[in-house]
């Protein structure tokens, strides 16, 4: 066991392909599909059955079923309905990212101070601006911190591509484990832990900047 | 004028919160609906800006049925309180106040410049409109949501219990304000209190609910401490009732005797009494009488607007005075 495929410099050339460069950003190619995906099935439903109320059991049991899912069963059965190719992955993978978006999105909605929505109505918006300019916002901390558990979720798993023949992060441990040369399985696992702390620490930023400061528990203004 | 038309509304689970209630908000003036908890005044004032849709009967402005007006466009024309401000917590103060001017399609810029200025008219200084709702006070959260209500030039306003979540002494300032405001801008008002010094004090009418959302009585503050339609009103309004209908009574031909007449009253350099309670020719009667009590030896002394003293009113003489006046108007 030692670190010297990770840090073998041939190994970090841009234009090598299977070089760790070129799988990260396959990688990541596939963790945004997965996430964009996702969300935009999940995050409508979400935001639907927490606004009206109509279907929380759908949402709330999500998240458990969510996380009982075994990705890899999962992917090998949409293989075997479609056969190779990007769509069983990327849908394997979006299975993923649905429970929890649609868990905190439903969860945010919940939440709200019905006063301030309330209020919102008494001042004239429509049902579409209290959406969109009160309820969203005021749901948007519960709602960035569903789509981070996600985004980690998703870069750790996304290695699966591998199995049916993509690339992705996941080339490292499959071939490194076919071949026994493990210092290449761990350069994989190593890249992958550190591209999940950099995604999440990524959004928090994101969240820092989107969520408003005077959502904070202990709001300090630019005064 | 906002007229309700025999307006009843009875809520999904039964109760009836408002029964058969017609009544006329005059134009111009404050309408203070009063009464205890759960009496329907919320229920009212929400059926104006069509928060709350009557079970039967009417709710009309200016002679046009609300109901038949786009539900969006009428409630930008009525500013709104809410009782506990219910700011937008994700927006600064200047923002908040700017809500409605931005829907009605202002620039950010314009909405913004005007909202600065309404924040001054609360009495908010500048440093607050970067603030957010949280970090105000309940007194300054109060504040805010009158200016967002007002930032629009609404000519109605409807005002739930807007005084309510702060202590004595901030609510009598919010009281001085709003009187101050109501003076300049003239709105059509209708608010709502559990309180009924409030009610008397804010109100050009009070109209005084009953459980079971039933109208008690309405009139003038003055009418109904005078003349309480039954029991109920008469009690609502409190025992002390005559001593708080004095409010209304001006002291100006309240007679005063010469200063002469008190050998120990001691003057400063400018003629201004020391140790003696003063009032006006602008006060009310209650005041004076106040005074009266409190002073030891049962005098008040009349100041002019310079607060230099003209005369002094002995308690026997306010007595006579209220007797003589009991029998101009019976
Ligand atoms: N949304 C609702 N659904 C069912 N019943 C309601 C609803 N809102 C109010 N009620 C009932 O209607 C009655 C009148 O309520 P309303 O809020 O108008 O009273 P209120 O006079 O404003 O009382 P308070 O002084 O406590 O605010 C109460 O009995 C209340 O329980
Ligand atoms: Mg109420």
């Amino acid at each position: 066991m030692n670190l010297s495929y990770l840090f073998d410099a041939a190994h970090w050339d841009p234009t090598l392909s299977g070089g760790i460069p070129q799988l990260i950003l396959s990688h990541l190619g596939y963790v945004a599909l997965a996430l964009l995906i996702g969300t935009v099935i999940a995050l409508p439903a979400g935001l639907y059955i927490g606004h009206t109320g109509r279907g929380s059991f759908l949402a709330i049991n999500a998240g458990n079923a969510g996380r009982s899912l075994p990705t890899l069963g999962l992917l090998m059965l949409m293989v075997t309905l479609l056969g190779l190719g990007l769509t069983p992955v990327l849908i394997a993978l979006s299975v993923l990212v649905i429970p929890p978006v649609l868990t905190s999105a439903y969860a945010g909605m919940r939440s709200l101070d019905q006063r301030v929505v309330d209020a919102a109505r008494g001042m004239g918006m429509r049902p579409w601006q209290v959406l969109t300019r009160v309820e969203l916002p005021m749901a948007l901390p519960v709602l960035m911190s569903g789509f981070r558990s996600a985004a980690l979720q998703v870069v750790a798993t996304a290695t699966v591509a591998a199995a049916v023949g993509l690339s992705g992060l996941g080339r490292l441990l499959i071939d490194g484990l076919a071949v026994n040369d493990y210092s290449r399985v761990l350069a994989g696992a190593i890249v992958v832990a550190v591209l999940a702390v950099g995604l999440d620490l990524l959004l928090a930023l994101v969240q820092r900047w989107v969520v408003s400061p005077g959502l904070n528990p202990s709001p300090k203004g630019p005064s | 004028m906002i007229t309700f038309e025999d307006v009843v509304k009875v809520y999904p689970g039964g109760s009836t919160a408002v029964d058969h209630l017609s009544l006329e908000l005059p134009t111009g003036k404050t309408t203070v609906l009063v009464g205890p908890s759960g009496c329907g005044k919320t229920t009212s004032l929400r059926m104006i800006n069509r928060m709350v849709r009557p079970t039967s009967g009417r709710v009309l402005i200016d002679g046009r049925d609300v109901a038949e007006q786009d539900e969006a466009l009428l409630r930008r024309g009525i500013g709104y309180v809410i009782q506990h401000a219910g700011l937008f917590p994700h927006r600064t103060v200047l923002d908040n106040v700017a809500t409605v001017p931005m829907l009605l399609g202002r620039t950010r810029k314009q909405a913004r410049t005007d909202a600065l200025g309404l924040l001054e008219r609360v009495g908010l200084s500048a440093e607050f409109a970067k603030r957010y709702p949280a970090q105000l006070s309940g007194g300054q959260q109060q504040r805010v949501g009158v200016a967002r209500a007002l930032a629009a030039d609404p000519p109605i306003m409807v005002m739930d219990e807007p005084f309510s979540a702060v202590d004595p002494v901030v609510r009598e300032g919010l009281h001085r304000e709003f009187l101050r405001l109501q003076k300049d801008l003239g709105k059509t008002i209708a608010m709502v209190t559990h309180d009924i010094d409030e009610a008397i004090k804010l109100g050009d009418v009070v109209a005084i609910f009953r459980q079971g959302g039933r109208l008690a009585q309405v009139g003038t503050p003055r009418e109904v401490l005078a003349n309480p339609a039954d029991d109920f009103v008469a009690e609502f309004v409190g025992r002390d009732r005559g001593l708080r209908s004095l409010s209304f009574e001006s002291a100006a031909d309240l007679p005063v005797r010469p200063l002469s007449e008190v050998g120990d009253l001691e003057l400063d350099d400018a003629g201004r009494p020391v140790g003696y309670g003063s009032f006006t020719r602008a006060d009310s009667l209650r005041l004076v009488t106040d005074l009266a009590i409190i002073s030891p030896a049962g005098i008040a002394v009349r100041v002019d607007a310079e607060g230099v003293a003209d005369g002094i009113v002995r308690h026997h003489d306010l007595v006579d005075h209220l007797a003589a006046r009991r029998r101009e108007q019976p």
